[in-house]
């Protein structure tokens, strides 16, 4: 597969309103602490850079890095965002989770990170009756915190179950990822880190700390990324590919 | 035909009071467990991030479906022109308002974020059908006032057909885009079906009438009205028709699925061996709630007794939050397919049935949202000219007066 293939670099008009509606609604309210995400984002890129749909933000998994009984792209996403349990399985908020598939036939397992597939037709966004949800033009989907509603009609039309509620008080949020009791949220794509212009996410560099290597994060539409190069040498496939959503995660050994 | 004379309820009985102070109570107790709820966090629900709709929706869902549906009467009256139900049309159109802003209710205190409910109305995203759905909801409770108005002010009167051919097609509207919310939903195998608009249409008939019957059925009774046997049998033998129109769809909804072999472990889940949701399928929804009121209202043996009407009429709305139930709550528990054709595992419970059992808070919630439907129509009655004074029998009332 190459960066052709990848289509609907001019699909992004929605999603852009939607980024300029939170840009405009979080100035208008910029005392709210939890405001702070965004502002800090716009600063750091310069205003004569916005967010654009120039690049498409994703994520590479080469399941056959991926060593079963590792966590730690959880852990790291955890500390990042604070995402503290409460001992509550059921209810607590995973972003990113491992997981297991093995096929019935042949009894081959495979293990990978599931997250926010981060899709260019994402599901969530068309059933959020706010527009809470969006997508931003670089590709990376996101809540509004200040209008989602809780309503969670996104986490039932979302197929990877990439979405978590959030059952209970939070205390110490990070400045850069605000959340909420009663608001819905799932995987960023650190997009306080690609804004700063690390280039990496708290999974794919916790990856390459414990020496696997199977998260990579980059632009899929620069031919010369180092992600778009591994997409040309080997198979990639989506996820429930057969939905056609264009997902900006993408895995490889499926 | 003459004109039926409509009038106030007396409504100072300790009866009438002792009904209205249970209604209150009812609808505090809801509105303390979503408090509860609230701000404790959704934790203390049933509800998960795998099931994220829980027992509130089901009533919500109900009550909503069951809203448009209670219309029927006046629709039959007013849009076919049949002169039998027109005495009912008034109650018929305040029962529906009345259950529409319960269910509204319900969902809204269900809501992670019931204060932005101001949110709701001012940011729209027009590709949700929630968002539509919106509209939808707050305009039908507008065009069934506007047809109320018209029937009970003497001047209106002509516009009455206009009115009601309005509400009748935007009602349609309405439980399209109540079934849609799940019909749309392509991620899911278990919902994901066009088959979901037109069935909720069809429920919406049976709960609704099933709803509308009793309501009747017991304000005559305790206004100490004469009510004939005749109207009350009309609408069991159409209720009995809605009853089993639900069953066909249903029948209709599986084999649909059944033909497609990769859903065959959707259906044998709900069919089969889905535990709790497949109990409450072939027990509650079919042999009590479609079965047994078909048995009750056409067996010789009952075909005569109102008795037996009203239990039929009680069944179909036990039968029917059953079916809400399942196709709500079992269609979240179900995996979703993420890898098809094999075994997936998570910390997240992928690839295994979602637990779920609803908690005392879910529960209050919902009865506080249908006691707040009772309470309107209770309070209405009283202060507005929606009963008519005698639904006697035409012959009885004509013998009488000679
Ligand atoms: S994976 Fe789910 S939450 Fe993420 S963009 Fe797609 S539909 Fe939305
Ligand atoms: S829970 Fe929030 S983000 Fe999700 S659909 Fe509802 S309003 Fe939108």
């Amino acid at each position: 597969m190459t960066t052709e293939n990848i289509p609907g670099r001019a699909n992004d008009d929605l999603a852009d309103a939607a980024r300029r509606r939170f840009v405009s609604s979080l100035a208008a309210a910029a005392a709210v602490p939890g405001l702070i995400l965004q502002t800090v984002a716009e600063a750091a890129r310069p205003a004569d850079q916005p967010v654009t749909d120039k690049v498409r933000w994703g994520l590479l998994v080469d399941t056959e890095n991926c060593s079963d009984g590792c966590d730690a792209c959880v852990t790291a996403c955890d500390k990042e965002h604070n995402l503290e349990g409460f001992g509550r399985p059921t209810t607590d908020a995973q972003w990113i989770r491992t997981l297991t598939a093995k096929d019935k036939r042949t009894g081959r397992v495979v293990t990978l990170p599931m997250m926010c597939q981060h899709c260019e037709h994402p599901p969530c966004v068309d059933v959020c009756p706010t527009g809470a949800s969006f997508r931003r033009a670089d590709g990376i989907v996101l809540v509004d915190k200040h209008i989602c509603i809780g309503c969670r009609y996104c986490m039932m039309a979302c197929p990877y179950k990439a979405r978590s509620f959030v059952h209970e008080t939070i205390h110490d949020q990070k400045t850069y990822a605000p959340r909420g009791k009663g608001t819905v949220e799932s995987c960023t794509m650190c997009v306080h880190r690609v804004d700063r212009g690390d280039n990496t996410t708290a999974c794919a560099e916790a990856c390459d700390r414990a020496g696997h290597q199977a998260i990579l994060f980059g632009d899929l539409y620069d031919p010369d990324s180092e992600i778009s190069r591994r997409m040309r040498e080997r198979d990639v496939t989506q996820i429930r590919a057969d939905l056609r959503l264009n997902t900006g995660v993408r895995y490889q050994g499926i | 035909m003459k004109m039926p004379h409509y009038s106030t309820i007396d409504g100072s009985s300790v009866g009438y009071y002792a009904l209205l102070g249970l209604l209150g109570l009812l609808i505090l107790v809801g509105l303390g467990a979503a408090h509860h709820m609230e701000t404790e966090g959704h934790w203390v629900t049933g509800m998960s991030n795998q099931i994220v709709w829980g027992t509130p929706h089901v009533f919500a869902v109900f009550l909503i479906v069951a809203a448009s549906g209670a219309l029927n009467v006046a629709s039959i009256a007013s849009v076919f022109g049949n002169p039998a139900y027109k005495p009912l049309s008034r109650l018929s159109a305040l029962l529906s308002i009345a259950l529409l802003v319960g269910g509204l209710a319900i969902l809204v205190l269900d809501l992670g974020r019931p204060d932005r409910l101001i949110v709701a109305m001012t940011y729209y995203n027009f590709k949700s059908i929630f968002a539509w759905n919106i509209f939808l909801y707050t305009g039908f409770i507008a065009v069934v006032a506007v047809y109320l108005w018209m029937m009970m002010e003497r001047k209106m009167n002509r516009y009455g057909k206009a009115a009601g051919f309005t509400a009748f097609i935007w009602r349609l509207a309405l439980t399209t885009g109540t079934g849609s919310i799940f019909g749309f939903l392509v991620a899911r195998d278990t919902f994901d079906s066009a088959l979901f608009a037109p069935m909720f249409i069809i429920m919406s008939f049976s709960f609704g009438l099933a709803i509308f019957l009793l309501v009747l059925l017991a304000s005559y009774r305790w206004a100490e009205r004469p009510l004939g046997t005749e109207i009350v049998f009309r609408l069991k033998n159409l209720l009995g028709v809605f009853v089993a129109s639900v069953l066909y769809f249903v029948v209709v909804y599986h084999l649909t699925n059944l033909y497609f072999t990769e859903r065959h472990a959707v259906e044998a889940f709900f069919l089969l061996n889905g535990g709790i949701y497949t109990q409450l399928f072939w027990w509650v929804q079919v042999l009590l709630g479609s079965i047994a009121p078909l048995v009750l209202f056409y067996l010789p043996q009952f075909r005569e007794s109102v008795t037996a009407a009203a239990v039929g009429a009680g069944l179909v709305i036990v039968g029917g939050l059953a079916q809400i139930y399942v196709i709500i709550i079992g269609g979240q528990a179900f995996p979703m397919p993420l890898f098809p054709g094999m075994e997936v595992e998570s910390s997240f419970y992928d690839g295994v049935v979602a637990h779920y059992a609803p908690s005392l808070w879910e529960v209050l919630l919902g009865i506080g949202g249908v006691a707040m439907s009772l309470a309107i129509v209770v309070l209405a009655i009283k202060v507005l000219a929606f009963l008519p004074e005698s639904l006697e029998d035409p012959e009885t009332a004509s013998a009488e007066s000679t």
